[in-house]
């Protein structure tokens, strides 16, 4: 596979039909690696021409703007906002629903618009445009999977739809969590609280989800937010139940069954 | 004799006219005091929340069994306002009944279903006791409605119960007067529940029963004259500011932050300082979030005036389910209760904020700005933007933060990720993919 960026495309005097942009998780964080891998795989199956930033994409600002520092978020947004713009990119994807919502509602205030798409979103375009075709026999059928709405893609941008859609066409059985959708439980790692420790309580938030998914009695808990994943993947070893549920994305879901 | 109940009347209801618009302006003034912000733009999505919101309590039918028992008590509420506006009318002018001529038999028909009403309301209200005070339902008896907010809940119940027990037992009285060919009491016909009950009056006297319906009909408008300046310093002033705030309820997707402008311009100009010396420079030290309650903006301070403390957002808050000390209740309790403290200081400086005098760094920490509280709200109310506001500050004004929030400050200003990686391999797994 030959993974191309932005700058490799413009220099052969092309542009590519959407800018995969990975974010800080998606890049660093080995767990979130394997998302961005399952993703691009998926992107080049279907044989989307994709570009990444590389070395020159930044955090997009969010946890800095939500822990109350404006300054770097600035910084930061501006600075991409640049890069961004001097390639001319239209269109951009990603698997992080936090710079899908930084990207999407926040920059264009400052100068940076562009249409911004969530993986769940553009996976189900993908399926229901029949361009993503699934195994015969598919190893999630009849399979139990509970689906986990990520803060930033459920109420902060009312997408609760499109990643449904996209767990459907594993042929799995969806179970719900009580707390879902508009009422759906935080993983605890929003508003900047990924980066530091939990004040003092009866329980962390992510045991608490955790105990949640755990109790639907399904063996896949799907997410759509790498900070989610490394949350949910705490609470459930909290449970004990790290070898018989897993928590995947929905990106790695499809991965394994695309033909 | 008559000259005398109307003037009495007069002066009890200009009275508590007069003092509501006093205390109504002095509230009006408090919120008006926050940082000016502009929510006119779209006025027909804006009328459409107030239908659906506000009027239609979309929301509250998230909880169906509540919504309805709630549905009951603001629809007799509404309603029976009609009734008053005939009570008054007779009460100014020394009528009695006023509108029974005007509406022959459609009178009691409306009556009757007045009558219906109340009694759907003093079954809501009497539910809404039991589980505040017997099953002690968890978001209706948690600490932060301790002391005054407790009362101030059962104070209103209790009111709405006897204000539709002499509603009824005025009609009662009545109804047993009509037929007697006393001077006023004039035939409406039958009342659908009232009418059932004059058997038990029966054996009285006209001249009991006259004091009895007169008695209730004092009572009552006295008591819905006092309750009216009773809002004002109750959390049940929601029945009115639920519609101005479902009015001017944020349109933007609860993802958005508010921006700055102020840093947004600094931050540009150390970018591209070729786009300086275009604009005069301002001499005015921009304030960086919140620290008092004038920080806020006007729709904070309404959303804290129109706050009804049922605690939906608590109970949907991550943080509060597993234990911190923050509750999003409680940032709109204080945030009033602050904006209330400051307008009797007429502009003088008593030392205190709404950061840390009321509201605790602890308690701002704890917040994964999840939207569960907005989401919830069923009065448009959105208590992440202070936190949000207050984080800012003490962030930006104080350079408070805990020290693995400053850590990861410093990775992003350094290495463009939260965390501490070399900026060089933010594209290794593609190499990894490529090869």
């Amino acid at each position: 596979m030959q993974i191309k960026t932005m700058a490799e495309y413009a220099a052969g005097g092309e542009s590519p039909e959407i800018l995969f942009w990975v974010g800080c998780a998606g890049s660093f964080d080995q767990r979130a690696q394997k998302i961005t891998k399952a993703f691009v795989t998926i992107l080049d199956k279907v044989g989307v021409r994709f570009a990444i930033l590389g070395k020159e994409e930044s955090c997009t600002g969010d946890p800095a703007r939500r822990a109350g520092n404006e300054f770097i978020f600035q910084m930061m947004a501006q600075n991409n906002i640049m890069v961004l713009n001097n390639y001319n990119v239209k269109k951009i994807v990603t698997a992080c629903p936090h710079c899908f919502n930084t990207l999407r509602n926040e920059y264009p205030e400052l100068g940076g618009n562009y249409e911004v798409i969530h993986h769940a979103t553009y996976l189900q375009q993908l399926i229901d445009a029949g361009k993503i075709k699934m195994k015969e026999e598919g190893s999630f059928k009849g399979k139990k999977i509970t689906y986990h709405d990520s803060c930033y893609l459920g109420r902060a941008n009312n997408i609760y739809e499109a990643p449904r859609k996209v767990l459907e066409a594993l042929d799995a059985e969806l179970v719900e969590m009580k707390r879902c959708k508009s009422n759906g439980l935080c993983c605890g790692a929003g508003g900047a609280q990924m980066f530091k420790e939990e004040e003092k309580g009866s329980t962390r938030i992510n045991f608490e989800r955790g105990r949640e998914a755990v109790a639907t009695g399904a063996s896949v808990i799907a997410s759509n937010c790498p900070f989610c994943m490394t949350m949910l993947s705490d609470g459930v070893k909290e449970q004990g139940k790290e070898d018989s549920v897993k928590v995947l994305d929905i990106a790695e879901l499809i991965a394994q069954q695309i033909e | 004799m008559h000259i005398i109940q109307e003037l009495l009347f007069v002066i009890a209801f200009g009275l508590a006219v007069y003092l509501f618009s006093r205390k109504a302006g002095q509230i009006r003034r408090n919120i008006l005091s926050g940082r000016d912000v502009q929510l006119n733009d779209e006025p027909a999505l804006r009328w459409k929340n107030v239908l659906l919101l506000a009027f239609g309590q979309k929301k509250m039918f998230r909880k169906p069994l509540v919504a309805v028992l709630h549905f009951f008590v603001y629809a007799g509420f509404v309603i029976i306002n009609l009734e008053i506006l005939e009570i008054i009318l007779d009460g100014i002018l020394g009528k009695h009944r006023l509108f029974t001529p005007v509406l022959g038999g459609l009178y009691p028909v409306l009556i009757g279903c007045f009558e219906i009403l109340a009694v759907l309301v003093i079954f809501g209200c009497a539910v809404f006791l039991i589980r505040r005070n017997i099953i002690k339902v968890k978001r209706l008896n948690q600490h932060e409605l301790d002391g005054w907010p407790r009362s101030d809940a059962n104070y209103i119940l209790i009111t709405e119960i006897v204000l539709m027990l002499l509603f009824l037992t005025m009609n009662t009285a009545d109804q047993a007067l009509q037929g007697h060919s006393q001077e006023h009491y004039i035939a409406t016909g039958p009342f659908w529940v009232s009418g059932q009950f004059t058997s038990i009056l029966g054996g009285l006297s006209d001249t009991t029963l006259i004091a009895i319906e007169r008695g209730c009909w004092w009572l009552h408008i006295l008591g819905i004259l006092a309750f009216l300046n009773y809002l004002p310093y109750s959390k049940h002033l929601h029945i009115i500011l639920a519609f101005p705030n479902a009015y001017y309820s944020d349109l933007r997707p609860k993802g958005k932050m508010e921006n700055m402008p102020a840093v947004q311009k600094e931050v540009q100009l150390m970018l591209q300082p070729e786009l300086a010396g275009s604009e005069p420079a301002s001499d005015v030290m921009p304030k960086f979030g919140a620290k008092d309650v004038n920080d806020l903006t006007w729709k904070n301070l309404l959303d804290a005036y129109s706050c009804t403390e049922c605690g939906r957002c608590t109970a949907a808050c991550p943080a509060n389910i597993t234990g911190k000390k923050l509750s999003p209740r409680k940032i709109m309790m204080d945030t009033r209760d602050r904006a209330e403290e400051v307008g009797l200081l007429a502009n003088k400086e008593d030392g205190k904020s709404l950061l840390r005098d009321y509201i605790s760094e602890e308690e701002l920490r704890a917040c994964t700005s999840c939207n569960a509280c907005v989401q919830e709200c069923p009065v448009s109310i959105n208590p992440l933007h202070i936190i949000l506001q207050l984080r800012r500050h003490l962030v930006m004004e104080e350079s408070s933060a805990p020290q693995e929030w400053n850590m990861m400050f410093s990775n992003i200003e350094n290495n463009m990720a939260p965390w501490k990686f070399s900026p060089d391999d933010r594209d290794k797994w593609a190499i990894e993919m490529n090869s």
